[in-house]
């Protein structure tokens, strides 16, 4: 894993020192709040609902043991015991008290910790698959080009103040696990003739306009990975919409400029740019790809695990649906569910933190990652451990057997938390998880992606889950509207369609009901998933079901 | 005809703990929304509002929000300031924030 050099160390310890002495001066009076307000966001400090939030970067999604019990600790001391873990592979504490802000600051500063570019018009913390240096179908490990990335982009004085927000994923797997397409840019790493280099997306993005990205760059050498952002993001600094918030993201610059004409600026600018990058930055990859390297994999007999998936129907079903192909075959990738039914999605509270990172030092060579998915993620165990592993889980109640099933919500904070929320989300999805274990329908049911926005801002991305839900204000009264059919997944990602009226929060979960016995009915076979069977019969008969209406007879 | 003026209370967050607090008839901030003044006069609410914001060292974002009479005080018409006075209302957050 990545450690900080002595330049991080500096500059990251100089922002905490910089930014307890802004607390300090809003606190006595020097600092009005219109003041002080720009410099709390530039440190991930917002205001929320109810209280202060901290929006911490776990760098490409990648933690260790030491920096996951610190957090677990910092949620102890000086939160309510307990973090929340966001779609984009960040953590969010919700009940700091300004004050104590610094010294939060500082401790994460002790385990290289940061929440610089977690707010503001800035490129934020760079996104990247869960299953990374893990996974049986990757290219490259992408995480020495998001932490490239993460120092390119740190304090760089060309975009502090970008007309909007700024988000780049990474992937380095045939399997999207990063949603490329729905960032402001989607890299994926690709070989061809031998040649590493990358599919550069662009435009993408989701919110009140949602739009997915194109590609600007079917093959980029690798070695141009940082000239070539630099042109992107230096084009859309210079055409970005700053008259209007809704029409300053770059999809919209993309879209009013055309593709063509802004691979073509991109290209002008990338000519100019890439000498003048001289090598700097192939050595600052060389070095921190050393610090990638794999653990140290000891060949183990996996016949514990097949015994024990072969005696137990629990394990087995657990193993069924939260392991993952590990590029080698006597290891696998666990998923930890963060999605126990009835429970807060993404919500890990500071003993179970310590648990998941205690394992990841028995079972998984000390790493953790965070997924997109709101869950965590250990890379790295060796098939013998399952049994033992899944053990402790299961004591813990973090064995629960739901990944990627209807149960496995993203949900964003919604009403409950944030200030721009118009409904609330997390009770839907406790509802949600809870009536279909209730049935005893979800593994059935099988694969399944269902995500709740709180308002327009998408930030729980539903117009790419197979179902999305979006909450809105109808008058005063929570409302949900439907759209169906969304898929994650590059290349294949799709935007869902928009059902009919939306639906009262007790109406929801009977429509939803309705949807997916009539998907059960419908589907070929248990190997058609839902997303296959809207797609192959397309919106009506779904519709039909939310709504209990006849189903239009399939045109001839 | 102008439409009649919706009685308002007076809330904002507290600036050092973030917490929501509201404005009471003896003129503090109280956590407690039933303690909160009801303003039914349009120009008093302007003026009450214009002083918190002047208050900068104790509140921050302070904000008119709509509110009824009730047998306990001004009861919230809105949901998110329903929320806002209750806390979240699902999850983790409930369980942690009943053992504090
Ligand atoms: S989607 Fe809306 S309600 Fe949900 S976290 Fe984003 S801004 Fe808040």
């Amino acid at each position: 894993m990545y450690r900080y050099s002595d330049w991080d160390e500096t500059f990251v310890r100089a922002r905490v020192a910089e930014f307890s002495d802004q607390v300090e001066r809003r606190l006595t009076g020097a600092l009005s709040e219109d003041e002080f307000r720009p410099l709390r966001l530039m440190n991930g400090l917002y205001l929320q609902l109810h209280a202060y939030m901290l929006r911490v970067a776990v760098p490409y999604g990648t933690l260790s043991a030491r920096q996951m019990r610190a957090l677990a600790e910092i949620s102890e001391k000086w939160d309510r015991g307990y973090g929340h873990f966001t779609t984009r592979q960040n953590i969010q504490f919700n009940w700091p008290k300004l004050e104590d802000v610094p010294a939060i600051l500082s401790a994460l500063a002790d385990v290289e910790m940061h929440a610089i570019q977690t707010s503001g018009n800035c490129i934020r913390n760079v996104t990247t698959d869960p299953f990374a240096g893990a996974a049986a179908d990757e290219v490259a490990d992408p995480r020495p080009y998001a932490e490239l990335i993460r120092q390119w982009s740190t304090d760089h004085p060309e975009f502090q103040f970008l007309p909007r927000k700024f988000k780049i994923a990474i992937t380095g797997s045939a399997e999207d696990r990063a949603v490329i397409r729905a960032h402001d840019i989607g890299l994926r790493l690709v070989e061809r003739d031998g040649a590493l280099g990358f599919e550069v997306i662009v435009g993408g993005g989701l919110g009140r306009t949602p739009i997915l990205g194109e590609v600007i760059r079917d093959f980029l050498p690798e070695a141009d990975l940082l000239p070539y952002l630099e042109a992107v993001v230096s084009v859309y600094n210079g055409l970005g919409r700053r008259d209007n918030k809704y029409k300053a993201r770059i999809k919209i610059t993309v879209q009013e400029n055309g593709i063509e004409a802004y691979r073509a600026a991109t290209e002008a600018r990338f000519a100019e740019l890439r000498p003048l990058f001289g090598g700097a930055d192939r050595a600052a990859l060389a070095e921190i790809a050393a610090q990638f390297a794999p653990p140290a994999f000891a060949a183990r007999d996996a016949g514990a695990f097949d015994a024990a998936y072969a005696a137990d129907p629990v394990f087995r079903a657990w193993a069924d649906t939260n392991l993952n192909p590990h590029i080698r075959a006597d290891h696998a990738i666990v998923t930890v569910s963060l999605k126990a039914h009835g429970q807060a999605p993404g919500d890990a509270s500071a003993v179970q933190m310590r648990l998941l990172a205690d394992l990841a030092e028995e079972f998984g060579h000390g790493e953790l990652r965070i997924s997109q998915y709101q869950n965590v993620v250990l890379p790295h165990v060796a098939r013998a451990d399952l049994p033992a592993l899944y053990a402790r889980l299961k004591a813990a109640g973090l064995a629960t057997a739901n990944v990627g099933l209807v149960s496995d919500i993203i949900a964003c904070p919604g009403l409950d938390f944030c200030a721009l929320a118009t409904a609330r989300s997390i009770p839907v999805a406790q509802a949600i998880a809870l009536h279909f274990d209730a049935l005893k329908l979800e593994h059935e049911i099988g694969e399944l992606e269902l995500k709740i926005s709180g308002c327009i801002n998408a930030c729980a991305h539903h117009h790419i889950g197979h179902i999305g839900i979006l909450g809105l204000d109808r008058a005063g009264v929570e409302n949900y509207q439907i759209t169906l059919g969304g898929d994650p997944v590059a290349p294949s990602a799709r935007l869902g369609d928009r059902m009919g009226p939306g639906f009262s929060a007790e109406d929801l979960i009977p429509a939803l009901e309705r949807l997916l016995l009539a998907y059960l009915d419908l589907r070929t076979d248990r190997s058609e998933r839902f997303i296959d069977t809207y797609r192959r019969l397309g919106a009506e008969p779904f519709r039909a079901a939310l709504y209990q209406t006849e189903a239009k007879a399939n045109a001839a | 005809m102008a439409r009649a003026f919706q009685p308002k209370v007076l809330t904002a967050n507290h600036l050092r703990s973030g917490a929501v607090v509201w404005r009471t008839v003896d003129g503090r901030w109280s956590a407690d929304p039933r303690e909160a003044e009801l303003l039914t006069d349009e120009a008093d609410a302007e003026v009450l509002l214009l002083k918190a914001q002047g208050e900068a060292l104790e509140v921050i974002g302070p904000y008119l929000a709509e509110a009824r009479p009730g047998l306990q005080g001004p009861e919230l018409v809105h949901i998110r300031e329903r929320l806002r006075a209750t806390g979240p209302s699902a999850g983790l957050r409930v369980t942690q924030l009943e053992a504090l």
